[in-house]
């Protein structure tokens, strides 16, 4: 047996855009075993429910993520809203699935920037996030906000969308169709990009379920699991097919997130469509008292907000489960056995969120 | 929504119920902790086909509970985190941290419990 030696990997690492560190326990360049920590920038969010009133802490909840910001303030007030048995407009049901997907469709081409920078491919990486701007601009001018919408409150929304905005946004997202399709290309067929990516860092099926695998991490290993089938907000009404594939490896990962954005694409069509009138919001007295576990599909996978309140103003407990977090241990176990030159590529493969983890 | 219940088991109870929970095919979705008072109740959720099965212990913060990281090995990273948050002591977790997964200034932050004012919500 080689003697073993223990490379720290982060928490400064030029392809981690949060801190995670890793102990690689290596066997020459081969990982045998590894050690996560997380813990460099809890910021307790959760805990700030005991002093802000219940309907401010929607702003909180957003800003638990950057990127997903939206879906946490989102199913918050799905979860706040369960308890108070309100039955919100159907209008505001539509617009935050489009709000939703939009989020989805920005991260995911967030994501695919970075995971071509990870690999050398400065040219995908800023025709990446060229495509995220469309998206980006959408989500500002329909919310106010690129990054934090602050859109969603308990009992509907804030901002509603025009029907010729409506039309417009769908057309835009058809009118950049071809360049998306140019750029899956370019992750699933380019000869470079699956010498690095296939048969990198595979995590089975069994493994990704009982492991916690959530999300494309669990998607890439077969596992049909998309809590949007649930049919929270407006998607009970929506048609679409989780996207799934079977070999487990980076490049699985990669090609699901690649075709959910085609898939979100679809969904916004569809909700604009089928959107009905009326009003965005509804009138909402008293305060929580019961408990749920409120959960959603974020581009990373299921998230979790359990909510916890006694009838006052500010709630007992509010506990965030994001999908990075659950992620961690199914990450320890495709790491093992892999180069060490991979360990980049394969962390990066389930889109770590540490800030949305550390919450 | 799915109708949701929350089972109340008892400490013992814990590992015996994770693992039925693997056997019947149900993943580990969370555990998650809540002080109520000088209570902590910690509620273990499972899921099979996207329905939950939660079951809720009610401890106080000397006591201790056997971690189920020998029956979901993803268990370690909620069993760490109730400990360095809450003060509560897992027995047998298989990557334990002890008290430096999350790095806070304070110890057990969430162990303590913020006084509420009672002052009527905003839109009474």
């Amino acid at each position: 047996m080689s003697k073993q030696i223990i490379v720290p990997f982060g928490p400064q690492h030029p392809v981690l855009p949060e801190p995670l560190h890793l102990d690689l326990v290596l066997e020459d360049e081969k990982v045998v075993d590894v050690i996560p920590t997380i813990g460099y920038v809890h910021r307790g969010l959760e805990k700030l429910v005991e002093k802000r009133e219940y309907t401010e802490y929607v702003f909180i909840a957003e800003r638990i993520c950057g990127i997903c910001s939206h879906i946490h303030g989102q199913t918050y007030v799905q979860g706040i809203e369960q308890i108070m048995g309100l039955e919100i407009p159907e209008r505001a049901q539509y617009l935050r699935t489009i709000w939703s997907e939009y989020s989805r469709m920005h991260s995911h081409l967030l994501w695919l920037g970075l995971f071509a920078d990870s690999m050398g491919f400065e040219s995908v990486f800023m025709n990446s996030w060229r495509l995220r701007e469309h998206i980006l601009d959408d989500l500002e001018a329909t919310t106010g906000g690129r990054v934090i919408q602050g859109v969603c409150k308990v009992g509907g929304v804030r901002k509603d969308i025009s029907p010729e905005k409506l039309d417009e946004m769908v057309k835009g997202l058809r009118g950049i169709e071809h360049e998306l399709q140019d750029l899956t290309n370019v992750f699933l067929h380019d000869s470079s990009i699956q010498h690095r990516l296939k048969g990198v860092g595979v995590l089975n099926k069994e493994d990704a379920y009982y492991y916690g695998a959530v999300g494309p991490t669990g998607r890439g290993s077969g596992l049909a699991i998309d809590i949007r089938e649930t049919g929270y907000a407006a998607y009970g009404k929506i048609n679409f097919k989780p996207v799934v594939e079977h070999d487990g490896d980076c490049y699985a990962r990669c090609a699901v997130r690649a075709k959910e954005m085609f898939t979100s694409i679809d969904i916004i069509e569809q909700c604009a469509k089928k959107i009905p009138d009326g009003p965005v919001d509804m009138k909402v007295t008293g305060a929580p008292d019961g408990e749920f576990f409120a959960r959603a599909e974020q581009p990373r996978g299921e998230v979790i907000h359990y909510i916890k309140g006694n009838g006052k103003k500010n709630l007992l407990r509010h506990r965030v489960r994001t999908p990075t977090f659950t992620n961690i241990p199914p990450l320890v176990t495709l790491l093992k056995g892999c180069d060490l030159a991979d360990v980049p590529v394969i962390v990066l493969s389930i889109d770590p969120c540490i800030g949305c983890a550390e919450r | 929504m799915e109708p949701q219940a929350i089972l109340p088991i008892s400490v013992a109870e814990i590992v015996a119920t994770a693992e039925r929970a693997k056997k019947d095919g149900n993943r580990l979705v969370q555990i998650g902790c809540t002080k109520i008072d000088d209570n902590f109740e910690i509620i273990y959720v499972y899921d099979k086909d996207y329905k939950l099965s939660s079951y809720r212990i009610t401890v106080k913060q000397a006591d201790e509970i056997p971690s189920i990281s020998g029956v979901y090995f993803g268990a370690f990273v909620y069993e760490n985190e109730i400990h360095d948050l809450y003060g509560i002591h897992v027995t047998g977790i298989n990557i334990d941290f002890k008290g430096t997964f999350y790095k806070t200034t304070i110890k057990h932050p969430f162990s303590v419990t913020i006084v509420k004012e009672d002052d009527p919500c905003q839109n009474k």
